[in-house]
């Protein structure tokens, strides 16, 4: 019996939009189980503090724009051999269906969506990633489990990375590869600062969760390392949904 | 853009409310149609007609059409 199978001792994982928010709540939380960081953030300055917190000498930082596809291409050059990916980088932008045009679109799906699939594509294609290795994609209850108005586009753009996930999991199973995504209601973060919605509106909305209150950048991170972690190596192309009970209603 | 351009871009973010409804001086939030979703209606016409960011705060404090016209020219 493994006395801790939530362990990631020994493991070397890569955490997109790492600055802030859920992205470094999960960093600081890997770094606890005991793993070793690989760190992406636009921000440099946002990414430095996260290393600042985690305070470990062997933590990578690579403040690297995932949008600009031949930066991609030339980051993942630069990487170790992966046992995680925790592909988390994202945007929020509250837009109702009437004002979605084409370059609204392109913009979010470029950072929601096209980002993390570049990233993977390349991750396999220059053999980044270790036998029995654990990808994590951030999706959203938006858009898969839930429809949130002005987020049309946010939950198409997180609705098709479960599309990607289904066929990437059969496509790297035989390697041991998992690839799962992670859904959370709204959290605490600065994406949540920085909406439209202002502070007594946002109070409102917490109490249309069950458990009375939004969910926390922590909160999230724990069930990002109970997927990259060894405790769930029968676990491939699943959806764990983290809401606070919101779509339960 | 005027402020009857802007008073005409407002009305239109209105399905049932008869534009005639609407002029420079209308107390918007007394509208019978006024809800959340055309609040975030006129925030996103502002900001793709005018390149100005508003917060549900910021509509809530304004009383008139003309009032939330100037706040927006100011900022």
């Amino acid at each position: 019996m493994n006395a801790n199978p939530f362990s990631l001792e020994r493991k070397t994982i890569l955490i997109t939009g790492a600055g802030s928010g859920i992205g470094r709540a999960t960093a600081l939380q890997c770094s606890a189980m005991g793993a070793r960081l690989v760190l992406v953030s636009l921000h440099g300055d946002k990414l430095s503090r996260t290393a600042e917190l985690i305070g470990r000498d062997d933590t990578e930082c690579y403040p690297v724009d995932l949008s600009d596809y031949d930066r991609l291409c030339g980051l993942v050059g630069k990487l170790p051999e992966l046992d995680g990916v925790f592909s988390n980088a994202g945007i929020v932008k509250s837009l109702l269906a009437k004002f979605s045009e084409k370059n609204d679109m392109e913009q979010i799906f470029q950072v929601n969506t096209f980002s993390h699939i570049n990233l993977v594509q390349q991750l396999i294609a220059q053999k980044k990633l270790k036998r029995g290795a654990s990808i994590v994609f951030t999706s959203s209850m938006s858009g898969v489990f839930a429809g949130l108005t002005g987020g049309s586009l946010y939950g198409a753009t997180k609705a098709a990375l479960v599309g990607y996930t289904k066929a990437l999991a059969l496509e790297l199973a035989p390697r041991g590869i998992r690839v799962n995504t992670l859904h959370p209601g709204m959290i605490e973060t600065n994406l949540t600062d920085n909406t439209a919605l202002s502070r007594d509106v946002l109070d409102e909305d917490a109490r249309n969760y069950p458990l009375g209150r939004y969910g926390k950048p922590e909160e999230v991170a724990c069930a990002a390392v109970y997927l990259l972690s060894d405790a769930t190596a029968w676990m491939t192309g699943t959806k764990l949904l983290i809401d606070g009970g919101y779509s339960v209603k | 853009m005027e402020l009857e351009d802007f008073v005409v871009e407002f009305a239109d973010q209105f399905d049932e409310t008869d534009p005639s409804e609407i002029d420079a001086e209308t107390a918007f939030h007394d509208l019978d149609e006024w809800s959340s979703l055309i609040a975030l209606s006129v925030m996103n016409m502002v900001e793709k007609k005018l390149g100005k960011q508003l917060n549900f705060k910021e509509m809530k404090a304004m009383v008139t059409v003309r009032q939330l016209f100037e706040y927006i020219q100011s900022k």
